[in-house]
């Protein structure tokens, strides 16, 4: 099994043909193409008339491309998918994903989209966005509402307002709101996206927000702009001594399998089997960004070769 | 009509002009001995101040049809050109040529004076309204595109015969030696005028910093030197910035300039000793930047860097990246400022530059460039003097003579601007053939031509968006649409020389 990189989501503008036409330019894993706050209301037509042409135009389905809607509470979303889905992208970024009832709302309208298309049901995956006090209370269920759903994002921009505080640049009044949705995330077995960081031409900060994003867990983040994409990547790729490590332990756990143990000593420490599945992770994510070949099968991993 | 060896329609005499197609960047070989000037005898006492630019115009015994030059130092904050043709037109002199290093926005004010009949050619590119009216057809004036090693070649070999040149000197003594770095109007080099100043029939000293002798450092000697006149001002210094001095910031740009650090890096060029010219745009100086971080990586110590120099390169002199930087002329206050105090920033005529035709061209030495484009053919030949509407844009700076001499051209551009595609079947107009250009980076792929196909290969190697021109071409087409060809009349408006004086193309007047 090999670990989807989700490490950089770039959002752009629905309504921008330029933009959309540099989208294969940038070398971000996705692409969320924005219909909601991007687009002004006199826009949303010619956004979701260029987005469908866009996507459809579109071949290289290397890159993951996601639309966001506009919010099931307002009068736009319907409109929104009845234009897209027929040019099929990849999912579907929910915003204002406050409930799992938001997400399983959208779950029965993508399955309907699907059986008139005749696209297998579950093509069309999910990424909520929990972008609100409310969606983070919800998120442990919101995680679990549909076979649909990828990744739980992170939105700080709504949820500092809807908390009536500012963000920050240090950003410690989203760590509780962080660590709750990679929580979540992780318990559902999803990978979790942190929120963008809005200041394009600090890169030293975005930097430091999103090594502390990847430290509590996160595996992947929003941005804005396609300068902060080779950053973002950085933080992300395994660093040469963790891949290092993770082979010495695959190897440790390999010899103490053909001694009849389970657990093994690797310089002085007790290697068993979080440790191996920590180690596992770390080796798919190398082999998915291209800087090892190993093989990685759940034989070699959890052992019968 | 013949063509040359791209294909371009070259007749045979052009305005009494007897033409030579190109035929490729090497033959041709000078058959001349170098132009001579005349001698003069001075006495001591003798004084060369004049009281005004029209006693200087006099003293120069100018008459219909003469040359005069002027250099462009001060870009488009300089004043000298606009008032000497005034002058010109004051002495009721007709049919005057300005064999200036360049002509600029800023020299509008003498579109009257070329309806008039007092100036019909100008031995230079140009910018602005001029090259827009002259494309159209609306203003008469022989225009003949040269780069700026083209240039100093023309002028060495007596090509260009230039009269009377007038020299801006920010600082100058009462004898005439001048220089560049000091005063108000301080514009830094003085490079394209240091050839004026050696083949000129007449030179003059403009300034307005007269300094007591003797003036010092000494960038053109007062042994060139005939006359001497102080006026109110040259202009503006603010201006000799013509574009953006700083790194893009634009996401594009910064991948184009990526991608082309990559393919330096590829190259093997980037050792010690390594020798490097950029411009002054944005995306230039984006690849200067991944360039310097590079070479702190690997720790190398680069030689030279050369051209146009900016703050950017004058921080890679005083930290160590170059040991010298040749400069012919400076695009910002910082690098005027540089060249007053930094021992290692050297100032260097156009000559010693880019002429093909000197024993010692700094461009053949260079190890890489990078160059700008308005378009980009499959053939990799490259257009900077036309705009995609079919108007003369602008000059050639040292575009083809650094292509030429350099182990390792590299064009930079977006693959498209504004609606339009930059890589074309055809480029508008020819200013720098394929034979000489290398790489062409866009942010959607690299362009490598067939003859580096171990560049190709090693670029590979590292997954670097590698592809072939033709396709290249076709694919963005897919994303813009085919471009409607533009319609020309008959009539050559411009000559657009190759740096050996061989006719690359020439510019017909726009069809509205």
């Amino acid at each position: 099994m090999t670990v989807k990189l989700r490490r950089s989501f770039l959002y752009v503008p629905g309504n921008m043909p330029g933009m959309l036409q540099n989208i294969p330019v940038f070398q971000a894993d996705g692409v969320m193409i924005d219909l909601e706050d991007a687009v002004p209301l006199q826009e949303k037509d010619a956004a979701r008339l260029l987005t469908r042409n866009f996507i459809q135009g579109f071949k290289d389905r290397r890159l993951e491309l996601f639309v966001r809607i506009n919010g099931l509470d307002t009068p736009y979303a319907e409109d929104d998918l009845r234009e897209v889905l027929p040019a099929v992208p990849d999912g579907i970024r929910l915003p204002k994903a406050d409930n799992p009832e938001t997400v399983e709302r959208l779950d029965t309208m993508l399955t309907e989209a699907e059986e008139r298309l005749g696209l297998p049901i579950g093509h069309f995956k999910i990424i909520p966005s929990i972008e609100s006090a409310q969606g983070v209370l919800n998120c442990v269920e919101t995680a679990k509402a549909s076979p649909r759903l990828v990744a739980l994002a992170f939105g700080a921009e709504d949820f500092t307002a809807s908390m009536e505080i500012d963000r920050t640049k240090s950003g410690e009044e989203l760590f509780s709101a962080r660590t709750r949705i990679i929580w979540a995330a992780k318990a559902a077995g999803l990978q979790a996206i942190d929120t963008i960081f809005p200041d394009v031409n600090d890169m030293d900060a975005l930097r430091a927000e999103t090594e502390l994003g990847r430290r509590l867990g996160f595996t992947g983040k929003s941005l804005v702009n396609p300068r902060q994409i080779e950053v973002i990547h950085e933080v992300f790729r395994p660093t040469q001594a963790e891949i290092d490590h993770a082979l010495a332990v695959l190897d440790a756990i390999k010899r103490a399998r053909e001694m009849g143990t389970g657990v093994i000593s690797l310089k002085g420490r007790m290697v068993d089997a979080p440790v191996v599945t920590r180690a596992a992770r770390v080796l798919k994510t190398a082999v998915a960004f291209g800087m090892i070949e190993v093989d990685l099968s759940d034989e070699v991993i959890h052992g019968t070769k | 009509m013949a063509r040359n060896s791209l294909g371009r329609e070259i007749p045979d005499v052009w305005r009494g002009r007897k033409l030579e197609p190109y035929r490729d960047p090497w033959s041709k070989k000078p058959e001349v001995l170098r132009a001579t000037r005349p001698l003069v005898r001075r006495f001591p006492g003798d004084s060369k101040l004049l009281p005004s630019l029209r006693a200087a115009l006099e003293a120069c015994e100018l008459r219909d049809g003469m040359n005069i030059s002027t250099h462009h130092h001060l870009r488009n904050g300089d004043l000298l050109l606009n008032l000497l043709v005034k002058e010109l037109d004051a002495m009721g002199l007709k049919d005057m040529g300005i064999a200036s290093s360049s002509v600029h926005d800023v020299h509008a004010e003498i579109i009257p004076y070329i309806r008039k009949g007092v100036i019909t050619r100008i031995e230079t590119g140009v910018n602005g309204l001029i090259a827009k009216m002259v494309s159209r057809g609306e203003l008469r004036c022989d225009i003949i595109v040269r780069s700026h090693g083209g240039r100093a070649r023309s002028i060495v070999t007596g090509e260009v015969e230039i009269d009377a040149a007038f020299i801006a000197a920010p600082c100058c003594d009462e004898t005439g030696n001048m220089n560049g770095v000091m005063g108000r109007s301080a514009c830094g080099s003085l490079g394209y005028a240091h050839t004026d100043a050696r083949y000129a029939k007449k030179v003059v000293a403009v300034t307005d910093n007269l300094v007591s002798f003797p003036a010092a450092p000494i960038s053109i000697s007062s042994s060139d030197v005939d006359y001497v006149v102080q006026i109110e001002s040259l202009g503006d210094p603010s201006k000799i910035v013509s574009t953006t001095t700083r790194v893009t910031r634009d996401p594009a740009g910064l991948l184009i300039a990526k991608y082309a650090a990559e393919v330096i890096q590829a190259s093997g060029l980037l050792k010690d000793g390594f020798s490097f010219q950029t411009g002054a745009g944005g995306t230039s100086l984006a690849v200067a930047d991944n360039v310097r971080k590079m070479m702190a990586e690997a720790r190398v110590k680069g030689s030279f860097g050369c051209g146009g120099i900016t703050g950017y390169f004058v921080d890679m002199l005083e930290e160590g990246y170059f040991q010298t930087l040749f400069d012919v002329q400076c695009f910002d206050q910082r690098a005027v400022e540089s060249m007053r105090v930094n021992p290692g920033h050297r100032e260097i005529s156009a000559d010693l530059y880019a002429s093909p035709f000197n024993r010692g061209c700094i461009a053949n030495m260079l190890d890489c460039v990078i160059l700008g484009a308005t378009e980009v053919d499959v053939d990799y030949n490259v257009n900077v003097n036309t705009e995609s509407s079919g108007w003369l844009l602008h000059n050639t700076g040292g575009h083809c003579d650094v292509a030429a001499g350099a182990k390792l051209a590299i064009v930079v551009a977006p693959s498209i601007r504004g609606r339009l595609p930059v890589v074309r079947e055809s480029v508008t107009t020819v200013t720098t053939p394929g034979e000489t250009v290398d790489v062409v980076v866009t942010e959607r792929g690299i362009c490598v031509a067939d003859r580096h196909e171990d560049l190709k290969r090693e670029l590979l190697r590292r997954n670097l968006p590698v592809k072939e021109i033709h396709d290249f071409h076709e694919e963005i087409t897919r994303v813009t649409g085919k471009p409607r060809a533009l319609e020309f009349e008959d009539e050559i408006v411009a000559l657009v020389e190759y740096r050996d004086g061989t006719i690359i193309d020439v510019v017909r007047q726009v069809r509205d």
